[in-house]
C-alpha cells in the first residue's frame, strides 16, 4: 500500500474564517496505480494535491493523517516535509508550465532546483538527459528559454524535474488542461509511462476532465465541495457511476459525434456551495435532482462493491 | 493604493472565499499588523518631522560659527559644533530638509518621467517602444556624474533645485524600463482588449484600467525613486559636485572628512548625517519589504 | 456577412526585427449569420490572431477583412466604433477579461458610458437585465461584485451579455470555454448554440474537436497559420479528408474508448510545431512551406492537396 490517506482536512486560514477545502477525506493510492481526481472547479482537488507535498502557509492540516509507504508524512511540517518533498513527494501545481521563470534557461532553472535540495546538477545531469531523450525532447531544451518552448514541451520539461529523483507519489495537477488535443496525448502518455518505467510508484492526476483520466488513471475519486463522493476504477466511474453527482458530470461531456441540433448536452445547474460555511447533510443536496428528506443527513462514505465507494443514501 | 490582491495568478485562478470583505479594510488590517511596515514608516516618519520643524527647533543658521569649535555633544550644543564652531544639530535638520526637498522633488520629478515613458512604451509598443527604449538603454549606460560635471561646469553655480532636477531628469530610465514591462503584460491580459472593444480612448484605458492594476507597484517605484534621490544628491554633495552655500546631509560628510573629522575623532561631525542618511534609506527600505508583504497574498501569514 | 480574402499576418520576430513570424497565411473563409463556424487547430496555429484581426485588435498584413462589403482595416474612429456595435467578441480566460481592481460591472458601465450616453438610468438599467437574462444570469446575483467572487461560468456569460447589449451580428468567441470545467462548458455552449437562432453569425475558435463538432455549421481546420481542410461540419468531421484532421480526430480523448496507441517508432509528438516556434525562431534557411492548394472533395468540403506527405513533411503519418 503505498499511499494511504485517513481522514484528512485541510484549511485555508481567512479572515472570515476557515474554509475547509477537504474535509474528512480518505483513500489510498496502491504501488503503480495511477489515481485520477476531478470535479468541478473549486472543489477542492488542488488543495487536497498541494496538502500532500508542501502546505503553504495559508493552508492548515486540521485533522487526518497520509501514509507513504508506511511512513507518516508531516503534512504541517514545513521543515521536516523537506525530507520528502521532490525526494519522495513530488508536485507539478497548476500552471506550473506558465509560471516558468523567463529570463532562466532551463537548464539554469532546473540546476538551481536541485541545488536546493543539496544536490549536485553535475550528478543528475546524465540521467536528466537520459529522461529528456526518453519523453521525446532534445537534450538542447536545457540551453533554452521557456518562451521558446510550446506548451507541451515546457509540460514535459516540468514533469521530468519533479520526478528527476524517482519520488514514490508523482501529484500531477491540471497537467493536461490548458493544452491541445495532440499535445495532451503526448502528457497524458508520458504520466502512463513514468509509471510504467517504474519512475514515479504512484501518480495522483488531477483534472476536471474525465475523459484525460478515461486514457490514463486505473481509478477515479470523484470530489464535490472538499468531500470524496464517489471512488471507483475507472471504467466503473464512466459506465457505471452510482453518485448523481457522478452520473451528471458525465452526462455533460461533450463527446465527437455529440450535436446541438440532434442531442442538447445538460450541464449541472447551481453551483457548488462554500465552503466557509458549507451546507449539513449532503452538500450536493440543493442541486441534486434524487435529493429528498433523508439527505439532510450527511451520506456515509460506503464500499458497494469491491473498489467502489460511494457517498449518497440513494446509490445503495 | 487599491486592492491589488486579486491580480496575482493564484488568485484569478482560484477565486477566494473572502469576496464579501471590502479588499480596501483587508489591507489596512495587514498594513497595520506588518511590523516592517510600521516601523520603516516610524523612522521615515519621524525624520521627515524632523526635517519639517527644522526652522524651529534649530537653534541657528546653520551655516553660522556659534561657538567654541570642535565641541562634544553637550546640553548647549545638543550635538556638538564643527571643526569652525557651527551647531550641527543645526545642520542636521537643516540637511535632512535639504534631502528630503531633492528626495521629493528630484524623486517626483523621475516618477513623472518614468511614468510617461513607461506606459507610452508600454502600450503602444512597436516603432514608439523602441524609440523609447533605446533612449531609456543610452540614458541607463551615461555615467552621470561626469554628466553632472559637464553640465554643472557649464551651467557655472548650481542651486538645490538644479540638483533635484539633473537626478531626476538622469533617474528615471530603470523605473521606465521596470513600468513599461509590467504595462506590457497588463496590456496583453484580456480586459485591454475588452475596452478596446468597448471604444475607449487610449489614454483612458491606460490611465482607468492599466495603471489602477499597478497601483501599488507604482507606489513602491516612487519609494525606491524617492530614496534613490536622496542616496544619490547625498553622492554628488559628499564628492563636492552639490550646490555651493547650504547645507546637505551630504556635504556635513564631505566637510567632516576634507577637514579630517575621522583623524580628530570629531566623530559627532559625521555620524549624525550618516545615520540619517541610513535611517532614511533603510527605513524606506524596510517599508518597501512591508508594503510588498501586504500588498502580495502570497507573502501575508495570519 | 464577414469575409476574409486571402487574409496573411506576420509578426515581426527577433530583436532587431529581423525575419518575419508568419502567423497566418492566406487565409480566406466568411462567417455567415444564423451560423456558428468552428476554427480549429492547435495551439499557435493562429487562431487567436484570425479572431484579433477580425476585432481590429491587431493590423492585417495583407489581404482583407470586409463586412457587408466594407473594408475593415479602413474604419476609424466613429466608423470603427459603429463596427464594434455589430462585431463583438468574448475571449478565452475570463479571469483575464475583467480588470480585476474594480468590480464586474465595469465591462457594462465602459459600454453605457462609450454607446448608451443619451440612454436614461432606468431604460439603461431594463436594457442591461434583459440581456443578463438573455444569458441566464439573475442580475442580483452578479451585479456589483468582483470577478474573484464570480464562477467562470457566470464571467463568461456575462461577457456574452456584454456583446448583446449592442446589435452585434457577429461573435468572436476565442476558445471561450477552454478554462470551464466540463459542467460550465455545456451551459456556455448551449448559450452559443442558442445565438445562431437569433439570427448571429459565431466565429467558434476552439482546439477540441468535439466542441466544434458539437455547435457548428462550418468548420475550418487551421495548422501553422494554414488553412487544411474547410466545409459543412458534418463533411468534414464524417468524411476526414486530410491526415492532420485524421490525427487530430484521432488524438481526442474520448470517455468510452482509448488513444489508439502511436504507431511504434514514432515519437511522442516532436513534430516541427513542437519545436521551438514563434518569435522569429524559425530555423535560418529552412525554406517556408508554401501555402497548398485547396481541392474540392466533394460539394462544400475542400481539401488541402497532400503531396504523398512528403511535401508537407512534419505532422504527417
Ligand atoms: N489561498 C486560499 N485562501 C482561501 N481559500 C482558498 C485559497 N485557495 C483556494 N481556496 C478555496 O478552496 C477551495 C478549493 O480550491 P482548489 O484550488 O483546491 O480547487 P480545485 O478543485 O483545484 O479547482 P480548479 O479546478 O479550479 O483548479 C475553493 O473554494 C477555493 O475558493
Ligand atoms: N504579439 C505577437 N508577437 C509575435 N508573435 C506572435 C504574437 N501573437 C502571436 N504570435 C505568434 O503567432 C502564432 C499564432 O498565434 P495565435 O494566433 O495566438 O495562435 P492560437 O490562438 O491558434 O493558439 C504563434 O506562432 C505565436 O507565437
Ligand atoms: S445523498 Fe441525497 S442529495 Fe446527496 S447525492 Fe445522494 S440523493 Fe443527492
Ligand atoms: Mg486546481
Ligand atoms: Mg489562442
Amino acid at each position: 500500500m503505498s499511499l494511504d490517506v485517513q481522514n484528512l482536512v485541510v484549511a485555508y486560514r481567512t479572515l472570515r474564517g476557515d474554509v475547509r477545502a477537504v474535509d474528512d477525506v480518505s483513500f489510498s493510492v496502491a504501488d503503480g496505480e495511477i489515481m485520477g481526481l476531478a470535479g468541478e472547479s473549486g472543489c477542492g482537488k488542488s488543495t487536497l494535491g498541494n496538502s500532500l507535498v508542501r502546505l503553504d502557509r495559508t493552508m492548515r492540516c486540521l485533522g487526518g493523517r497520509a501514509l507513504l509507504d508506511g511512513t507518516e508524512l508531516p503534512l504541517s511540517d514545513w521543515d521536516a516535509m523537506d525530507d520528502f518533498r521532490f525526494k519522495k513527494v513530488s508536485l507539478v501545481p497548476q500552471y506550473s508550465m506558465s509560471a516558468l521563470n523567463p529570463t532562466r534557461r532551463i537548464g539554469k532553472m532546473i540546476s538551481e532546483v536541485v541545488r536546493s535540495r543539496k544536490i549536485r546538477y553535475k550528478d543528475v545531469l546524465p540521467e536528466l538527459e537520459r529522461r529528456l531523450r526518453l519523453v521525446g525532447l532534445p537534450t538542447d531544451v536545457l540551453a533554452k528559454y521557456p518562451i521558446e518552448l510550446s506548451g507541451g514541451m515546457k509540460q514535459r520539461v516540468v514533469m521530468v524535474l519533479t520526478t528527476l529523483l524517482d519520488p514514490s507519489l508523482l501529484v500531477a495537477d491540471e497537467v493536461t488542461s490548458a493544452l491541445d488535443v495532440s499535445t495532451q496525448r503526448a502528457v497524458g502518455g508520458m504520466l502512463v509511462e513514468l509509471r510504467d518505467m517504474g519512475i514515479v510508484t504512484s501518480t495522483i492526476v488531477i483534472t476536471h476532465d474525465l475523459s484525460v483520466l478515461v486514457q490514463v488513471a486505473d481509478s477515479v475519486v470523484v470530489m464535490y465541495a472538499g468531500k470524496l463522493v464517489e471512488r471507483a476504477p475507472t471504467a466503473t466511474v464512466v459506465d457505471a457511476p452510482r453518485h448523481p453527482y457522478t452520473k451528471l458530470l458525465i452526462a455533460s461531456l461533450p463527446e465527437v459525434g455529440v450535436r446541438y441540433a440532434e442531442h442538447v448536452l445538460a450541464g449541472i445547474p447551481g453551483h457548488p456551495p462554500s465552503l466557509l460555511d458549507p451546507p449539513k447533510g449532503c452538500r450536493f443536496a440543493d442541486r441534486c435532482p434524487l435529493a429528498s428528506a433523508e439527505c439532510a443527513v450527511e451520506p456515509p462514505l460506503v464500499e458497494l462493491e469491491s473498489g467502489h465507494f460511494v457517498a449518497c443514501w440513494k446509490a445503495s | 493604493m487599491s486592492k491589488d490582491t486579486t491580480t496575482t495568478k493564484d488568485d484569478t485562478a482560484a477565486p477566494t472565499e473572502e469576496g464579501n470583505t471590502a479588499p480596501r479594510h483587508e489591507l489596512v488590517y495587514f498594513a497595520l499588523r506588518n511590523r516592517k511596515l510600521v516601523i520603516g514608516l516610524s523612522i521615515v516618519g519621524l525624520l521627515g518631522l524632523a526635517a519639517i520643524v527644522a526652522p524651529f527647533s534649530a537653534r541657528s543658521n546653520p551655516d553660522a560659527f556659534v561657538g567654541p569649535p570642535m565641541q562634544p555633544p553637550s546640553s548647549s550644543y545638543l550635538l556638538g559644533t564643527t571643526y569652525f564652531g557651527q551647531d550641527v544639530y543645526s545642520q542636521l535638520v537643516n540637511g535632512l530638509r535639504q534631502s528630503f526637498l531633492v528626495g521629493i522633488m528630484g524623486g517626483g520629478i523621475a516618477f513623472v518621467v518614468a511614468t510617461a515613458v513607461g506606459f507610452t512604451a508600454g502600450y503602444r509598443g512597436g516603432a514608439v517602444d523602441e524609440v523609447l527604449n533605446m533612449l531609456t538603454n543610452v540614458l541607463l549606460v551615461i555615467p552621470t556624474l561626469a554628466l553632472l560635471i559637464i553640465v554643472g561646469g557649464y551651467l557655472k553655480g548650481t542651486s538645490i533645485v538644479f540638483e533635484a532636477m539633473f537626478v531626476g531628469a538622469t533617474a528615471w530610465p530603470w523605473a521606465a524600463r521596470a513600468i513599461r514591462a509590467q504595462t506590457l503584460s497588463l496590456v496583453s491580459r484580456d480586459f485591454v482588449g475588452l475596452a478596446r472593444l468597448s471604444g475607449v480612448r487610449s489614454w483612458r484605458i491606460v490611465v482607468g484600467e492599466v495603471a489602477p492594476n499597478m497601483s501599488s507597484y507604482l507606489f513602491l517605484t516612487f519609494i525606491l525613486l524617492f530614496g534613490n534621490a536622496i542616496l544619490i544628491s547625498a553622492s554628488y554633495d559628499f564628492l563636492g559636485f552639490g550646490p555651493p552655500g547650504g547645507v546637505s546631509l551630504g556635504s556635513m560628510m564631505n566637510l567632516a572628512f576634507a577637514w579630517n573629522a575621522l583623524q580628530l575623532h570629531i566623530w559627532w561631525w559625521f555620524v549624525p548625517p550618516g545615520v540619517a542618511i541610513m535611517g532614511i534609506v533603510g527605513g524606506l527600505y524596510v517599508t518597501n519589504v512591508g508594503l510588498d508583504e501586504v500588498f502580495n497574498p502570497k507573502l501575508r501569514s495570519l | 456577412m464577414l469575409n476574409l480574402e486571402n487574409l496573411s499576418k506576420s509578426f515581426r520576430g527577433g530583436s532587431f526585427g529581423s525575419g518575419a513570424v508568419p502567423a497566418v497565411r492566406q487565409v480566406s473563409f466568411s462567417i455567415a449569420p444564423g451560423e456558428v463556424t468552428s476554427l480549429i487547430g492547435e495551439s499557435g496555429s493562429g487562431k487567436s490572431t484570425i479572431g484579433k484581426m477580425i476585432l481590429r485588435l491587431l493590423p492585417v498584413s495583407s489581404g482583407r477583412i470586409t463586412f457587408d462589403g466594407v473594408d475593415v482595416a479602413s474604419l476609424e474612429g466613429s466608423a470603427l466604433k459603429e463596427y464594434y456595435r455589430k462585431v463583438q467578441g468574448v475571449f478565452q480566460d475570463p479571469f483575464s477579461s475583467f480588470n480585476p481592481v474594480f468590480r464586474a460591472d465595469r465591462i457594462f458601465r465602459m459600454l453605457e458610458r462609450e454607446y448608451f450616453g443619451d440612454l436614461g438610468a432606468r431604460e439603461w438599467s431594463a436594457k442591461l437585465h434583459t440581456s443578463l437574462e438573455a444569458v441566464g444570469l439573475n442580475p442580483a446575483d452578479v451585479l456589483g461584485k468582483f470577478a474573484h467572487e464570480l464562477s467562470g461560468g457566470q464571467l463568461q456569460r456575462l461577457l456574452v451579455a456584454r456583446a448583446l447589449l449592442l446589435d452585434i451580428e457577429i461573435l468572436v468567441a476565442d476558445e471561450v470555454i477552454s478554462m470551464l470545467d466540463a459542467s460550465t462548458r455545456v451551459d456556455v455552449l448551449n448559450l452559443l448554440a442558442g445565438l445562431k437562432e437569433r439570427g448571429l453569425g459565431v466565429l467558434f475558435i476552439t482546439h477540441d474537436l468535439s466542441l466544434g463538432h458539437y455547435i457548428s455549421e462550418h468548420t475550418v481546420i487551421l495548422r501553422r497559420g494554414v488553412v487544411l481542410e474547410i466545409g459543412e461540419t458534418a463533411k468534414v468531421f464524417g468524411n476526414p479528408q486530410h491526415s492532420y484532421t485524421k490525427m487530430l480526430l484521432a488524438s481526442v480523448p474520448r470517455l468510452h474508448s482509448h488513444w489508439e496507441p502511436l504507431e511504434p517508432g514514432e515519437p511522442a509528438r516532436t513534430g516541427p510545431r513542437d519545436a521551438p516556434r514563434g518569435r522569429g525562431r524559425r530555423a535560418r534557411g529552412q525554406p517556408l512551406e508554401p501555402v497548398p492548394l485547396l481541392v474540392e472533395v466533394e460539394p462544400g468540403h475542400l481539401v488541402a492537396f497532400e503531396d504523398g506527405g512528403t511535401a508537407t513533411a512534419g505532422d504527417e503519418r
